[in-house]
């Protein structure tokens, strides 16, 4: 530092400066455009439409919002899904989202730029993605400086993890929760570099955002009492923590209540408990440290005792009772999801409607690989790097990281969450490395040409510029008014900082690499970072952009477009009356009443699982069963995914077995071993009567033996058990063009002739399999 | 009456879904003054369905035949039996006693097919009745007159006979019939076979948007049904696939739109997204663009989907000679034979156009809009044209006259260069000016 200021005072170290500064917004532009055009690939692959199925829910509830206004969102009671009970739209859907791209869409609106509601959402994720690498700019900058917040900013931007959930179209909560998510830690992290109220007022802003968007919010008000009990513990309290946490607490908790979703949940479950816990915690230590401050230390030791033993029972009572609140809900005031997060077992024992989701299962070692490709191994790194030495806010980012990695190894969806905080660690790490490889590298250059100062210069000015602006400030006194605001959380924030870059030129001094050493290292970096890229790009490409409703397919031929889906729901839409209700597998609900507007019985608001047990039960009954429940639904048309003509793998077939342990987990007549032919699920001539006789069995197969004359089903490999069979209680009303939906009428009651009335044979079959050894059905 | 037509044949062509009678008349004036005009009359079942009247007169012999078209308008008769319709032909010059005038009458009727029996299965053939009279209609006296109705095929269920009345393969004759009194009318009823796509366009919305930048923007909004013989039950895609001859075959997959020259930028969607099955050839003279709906049209079936492309504005914008700008655009629908129940034609013209007017060759609604589009303060003039029952002969060309100043086009560009120039200048300023209350 002495060695910076003392040659260059004034002119060429502030024009360096600005220099800086003008490149690193440059830069920051740039990754917010590679953010944003890294996500087209969907679009320019396939085309500007919304993907699977969440999304399809969403941009409905923002075309409910863009054509009837927010009031009429807040009360909207959905009565086309879930027949015939409903659903509360507004009180039971997370709003930030349908928010946040309503707002878009009326603003583009007013100023007379006509963009349709369907575009607006399809953009979303993108321009949300970018903002989320400029807001990991920022909290990675608050970290290790602007060099490591470059690097994991640009890191972001294409990290796949993310880009699997904010492609252009992707239009889901995660698209904007994770840009609130970096930014509300952002702003804690800010808050406690400065202790300004002012940052710690937006930060409860921001976490409401965060509230409004994501049921993940649970992970910010868990991660943050974490980290401030962290800070306690090792001796880290300060006034600054107290500002950084009190009001986030206080302001966020009520305006979390203000969400619908969340209303009382906010301070009535224990996703909450322990940001309580540790809000007391924190004033007793605030407390604590005030009396010791106006106390003599004498006195200060009595106090301790009194406060001590009085505050021992008083918390003792308080914990006893919320102990006992706790333990008399059934799940421990848990819901089912956290649960299956702490015992990742919980769901496959107890909730098989949660383990039925693919994304609720644990990843595997390729998916990391696959989802944060090099930063797995920049991690490890950035951690070290983050332990020297250790801050309030680089001891936050190893809390982020450690947690994150955990709950990824728990549900692969969550990968989405270590995603961040793997970019954010993988960034530091890379900054240091090149800090060290291309220091020694001027060194050594300098030592040769005896120009050492130019070189030190260099470096140090690439370490602090962001303390050289301050101080270059201070000197000339002109001080622009934000900066004057937080001037005083700056003089605070330079000692953390000023520590690293003396300790690295001491360390520099000591340590200079060789050069050569150096520059391999560089150029083995480089490489891995463009490693980096080329798996990204081609993740973006070719993995992740697939809007699931539009499949294609590369032969010899060409390629081929597989429309199924919306050509079904089309017909829906255009050839059924208005008010029909539609029963299908849950997994298509929410398509169903997106596009082709009509009545569902379950979709993929799983929240009532009687509801789908019900339909469940029914796809595994034989077809009389199956008419009197769906009839008794009001049921109009079935509709089955079946991708036996093709080979499309995710169809109902696939899912049957879900279905059948979900609805056994209600109905207790249908067994899972009923389905099983020695533990093996097969639909081939050896699977058992019951399966044969299944109503998705007879609406899946179906006269498909007529198109090749076996019936070979290009899924499962084989040839179908029954091949001729007639539907005595439904018809064939449309099929798609490559059979991958089909859709079938209830016949109306036949007329009851006299004396002929037939009493339903209830199925017995012989529990032939056993239950040990279970055939995963998704293989 | 001092009109009588001489010899009258009449030819109707049954094969689409687009009735098309050709009427050749000889009309004599046996009277003492000259006739000006004479009447084309209708039967009540006929005059709503009426597409089109189109009258030409004949000159010349044989080869060397010219023919002139003709004024014609409908027209209200004081004594009209039983709600006659009446179309006014004008001569083009007065028709002296004992003149003869031969007339070419084209005259095209919708939905006219009624289809019998109503709701057919997959694997039946559509069967449809088709009223109308064995003797032409017509409120003078005719002395001879044949009828010719040609079918689509040889399958003729039935067909009432009126001596002489026969039928050889795909054409029935009705007459010669000899000196029928004026208003004449014997009911005749066919019923044949017709399995060509009965492909009726509900609404149709043309937006024609004029840009001045040099393009002009097509987004046609179709809905679109199967206007025959409604389907019954089961649609098996199996029996569609493999025996695909006699399995729906009134049914359609496939339509064909005609669209301009040099039209880029074509897009066929529908409100859930890209309809991948479509094919264009573009070409010299017009562009053809043959397309799947989602799914086949089994009769009662509809579909919406749009349609949008882009033109040069060289090709349709000119510049009359009184200094008004006009855009010179197709009138109709570009799907090939397909009726058009209600057809709304809206021409969007740049912001700041004035004075704008319509010229068609028939009568249309119109009135006049306001849209607000990218970044517009005081809109675009909006002409809207809607027609109801249109054919694809109403495919000519009309034409749309307003003044416009070429400086408005840059009205956007400066809104925006000022928008960031502001941006600048405000960012400066807040740089710049000390807000703080205590100085240090």
């Amino acid at each position: 530092m002495a060695a910076l200021e003392s040659p260059l005072p004034g002119t060429p170290t502030a024009m360096r400066n600005a220099f800086g500064n003008v490149l690193s917004v440059l830069i920051l532009v740039l990754i917010g455009v590679l953010a944003f055009s890294i996500r087209l690939f969907s679009v320019i692959k396939y085309e500007s439409v919304i993907h699977e199925f969440d999304p399809y829910f969403n941009y409905r509830v923002t075309q409910f919002l863009s054509k009837n206004g927010i009031y009429e969102f807040w009360n909207w009671f959905d009565d086309r899904t879930w027949y015939p009970l409903g659903r509360v739209i507004g009180g039971t859907v997370y709003p930030g989202l349908t928010l946040t791209a309503g707002t878009i869409w009326w603003g583009l609106n007013s100023l007379n730029i006509p963009l349709s509601v369907e575009t607006v959402c399809v953009f979303t994720a993108p321009v949300f993605s970018a903002f989320a690498s400029w807001a990991t700019y920022l909290l990675t900058k608050e970290v290790k400086g602007s060099g490591a917040g470059l690097a994991a900013a640009a890191l972001l931007a294409m990290v796949p993890s993310y880009i699997s959930r904010s492609v252009a179209g992707s239009y889901d909560n995660e698209a904007v929760a994770i840009f609130a998510l970096i930014f509300t830690f952002y702003l804690y992290i800010k808050t406690l570099n400065t202790g300004s109220l002012f940052y710690a007022t937006l930060n409860a802003l921001a976490y409401f955002y965060m509230v409004c968007s994501w049921g993940g919010y649970t992970f910010i008000i868990n991660l943050i009492p974490m980290h401030v009990l962290l800070c306690i513990v090792t001796g880290r309290y300060s006034p600054r923590l107290y500002i950084a946490y009190a009001p986030l607490v206080v302001l966020g908790t009520l305006l979390a209540a203000l969400v619908p979703v969340v209303g009382f949940n906010a301070v009535l479950t224990s996703e909450h408990f322990a940001s309580f816990l540790v809000f007391i915690i924190i004033h007793v230590v605030a407390l604590v440290y005030y009396i010791k401050g106006i106390l003599s230390p004498k006195m200060f030791k009595v106090a301790v005792t009194l406060v001590v033993s009085i505050g021992m029972v008083v918390c003792f009572i308080v914990v006893a009772i919320l102990v006992a609140l706790v333990a008399s809900s059934p799940t421990g005031g848990w819901s089912g999801r956290s649960l299956s997060l702490l015992d990742p077992t919980y769901a496959s024992k107890y909730i098989p409607i949660i383990a039925s989701v693919s994304e609720h299962q644990p990843p595997t070692w390729p998916s990391y690989f696959m989802d944060i490709n090099v930063l797995a191994f920049l991690v490890p790194a950035g951690i070290i790097a983050c332990f020297s030495p250790l801050s309030d806010a680089s001891s936050f980012v190893v809390l982020y990281i450690v947690m994150s990695v955990y709950f990824s190894g728990v549900m692969v969806r969550l990968m989405l969450v270590l995603a961040p905080a793997a970019c954010i660690m993988s960034g530091i790490a890379l900054s240091q490395a090149f800090d060290v490889f291309t220091g020694s590298i001027k060194y050594q250059l300098g030592a040769s040409s005896n120009s050492t100062d130019d070189a030190e210069d260099n470096t140090s000015t690439n370490n602090a510029p962001k303390d050289d602006v301050s101080a270059g400030k201070t000197d000339k006194g002109e001080e622009i008014v934000k900066e004057r605001s937080s001037k005083k959380g700056k003089k605070k924030e330079r000692e953390p900082a000023d520590k690293p870059s003396v300790k690295a030129k001491i360390k520099k001094k000591a340590l200079v690499l060789p050069l050569e050493a150096s520059i391999v290292a560089l150029l083995l970096l480089i490489m891995l970072g463009a490693f980096y890229v080329i798996h990204c790009v081609w993740a973006a490409a070719e993995a992740y952009s697939a809007p699931s409703i539009v499949l294609t397919s590369q032969s010899r031929d060409g390629l081929h477009v597989f429309d199924d889906f919306r050509e079904s729901y089309a017909w829906l839409s255009h050839n059924t009356d208005v008010d029909d209700k539609v029963a299908s597998w849950w997994d298509y609900g929410y398509q169903t009443t997106a596009m082709a507007n009509r009545t569902v019985i379950v979709d993929n608001n799983t929240w009532n699982n009687t509801h789908i047990a019900t339909v469940g039960t029914a796809m595994s009954s034989p077809e009389k069963a199956a008419w009197e429940i769906f009839n008794s639904l009001d049921v109009k048309y079935v509709l089955v995914v079946f991708g036996g003509l093709i080979g499309y793998p995710s169809d109902d077939i696939n899912k049957f077995l879900w279905m059948v342990r979900i609805g056994g987990g209600v109905f207790p007549h249908i067994k899972e071993a009923d389905y099983l032919r020695d533990g093996q699920y097969r639909i081939d001539s050896e699977a058992t009567p019951t399966m044969l006789n299944s109503l998705m069995y007879k609406l899946s197969y179906y006269r498909f033996v007529e198109t090749d004359g076996k019936g070979y089903d290009r899924v499962r490999r084989t040839e179908i058990g029954k091949k001729h069979f007639k539907l005595t209680h439904f018809e064939e009303v449309f099929t798609s063009h490559h059979w991958m939906v089909r859709l079938y009428k209830l016949k109306p009651p036949r007329n009851r002739i006299r004396g002929k009335a037939k009493k339903l044979k209830s199925k017995t079959s012989s529990g032939l399999s056993s239950k040990s050894a279970k055939k995963n059905p998704w293989v | 009456q001092d009109l009588q037509i001489v010899n009258a044949e009449r030819r109707i062509d049954l094969s689409s879904h687009i009735v098309k009678a050709f009427l050749t008349l000889k009309v004599e004036n046996i009277g003492k003054d000259p006739a000006a005009e004479m009447l084309l009359a209708f039967p009540p079942t006929q005059i709503k369905n009426l597409a089109m009247v189109q009258a030409l007169a004949t000159t010349g012999k044989k080869k060397k035949k010219t023919y002139l078209p003709l004024d014609v308008k409908p027209t209200e008769q004081p004594d009209a039996p039983n709600d006659t319709g009446y179309y006014r032909v004008t001569f083009i010059s007065p028709l002296g006693p004992g003149e003869t005038v031969s007339l070419e009458v084209l005259y095209i009727l919708t939905h006219s097919l009624e289809p019998f029996p109503v709701e057919i299965t997959q694997s039946e053939s559509q069967l449809v009745y088709y009223h109308d009279s064995a003797v032409i209609l017509s409120p003078y006296h005719v002395k001879q007159q044949t009828t010719f109705i040609k079918t689509p095929s040889t399958r003729v269920e039935s067909f009432t006979s009126i001596e002489p009345a026969n039928r050889a393969g795909k054409e029935i004759k009705y007459g010669p019939y000899e000196n029928r009194a004026s208003y004449s009318y014997t009911p005749v009823i066919i019923h044949f076979e017709n399995n060509s796509p009965f492909a009726v366009v509900e609404e149709l919305v043309r937006e024609i948007e004029i840009s001045h930048w040099g393009s002009l923007q097509i987004t046609e909004n179709y809905r679109l049904t199967h206007g025959g013989a409604r389907h019954k039950g089961v649609f098996s895609r199996v029996d569609y696939q493999s025996k695909r001859s006699v399995s729906g075959a009134s049914s359609f997959n496939a339509l064909l739109a005609v669209l301009p020259p040099r039209v880029n930028s074509v897009y066929y969607r529908d409100e859930i997204g890209n309809i991948s099955t479509s094919h264009l050839r573009t070409g010299f003279r017009k562009s053809e663009l043959e397309f799947e709906p989602r799914y086949p049209l089994f009769g009662g079936w509809s579909a919406t989907f749009i349609i949008g492309y882009r033109v040069p504005l060289e090709d349709y914008l000119f510049e009359a000679s009184d200094g008004r700008r006009y855009l010179n655009f197709t009138f109709g629908c570009p799907l090939v034979e397909t009726i058009v129940n209600k057809l709304t034609i809206k021409v969007v013209l740049p912001e700041g156009s004035k004075d704008p007017s319509a010229v068609l060759p028939f009568t249309v609604n119109q009135e006049l809009q306001v849209k607000y589009s990218y970044l517009d303060i005081v809109g675009r003039t909006v002409v809207v044209l809607q027609k109801d029952n249109v054919v694809p002969t109403h495919n000519v060309p009309f034409q749309v006259y307003y003044t416009f100043k070429p400086i408005y086009m840059l009205a956007e560009p400066f809104m925006l260069v000022s928008a960031f120039f502001l941006v600048f200048v405000a960012s400066l300023a807040y740089v710049h000016i000390d807000l703080n209350i205590v100085r240090k």
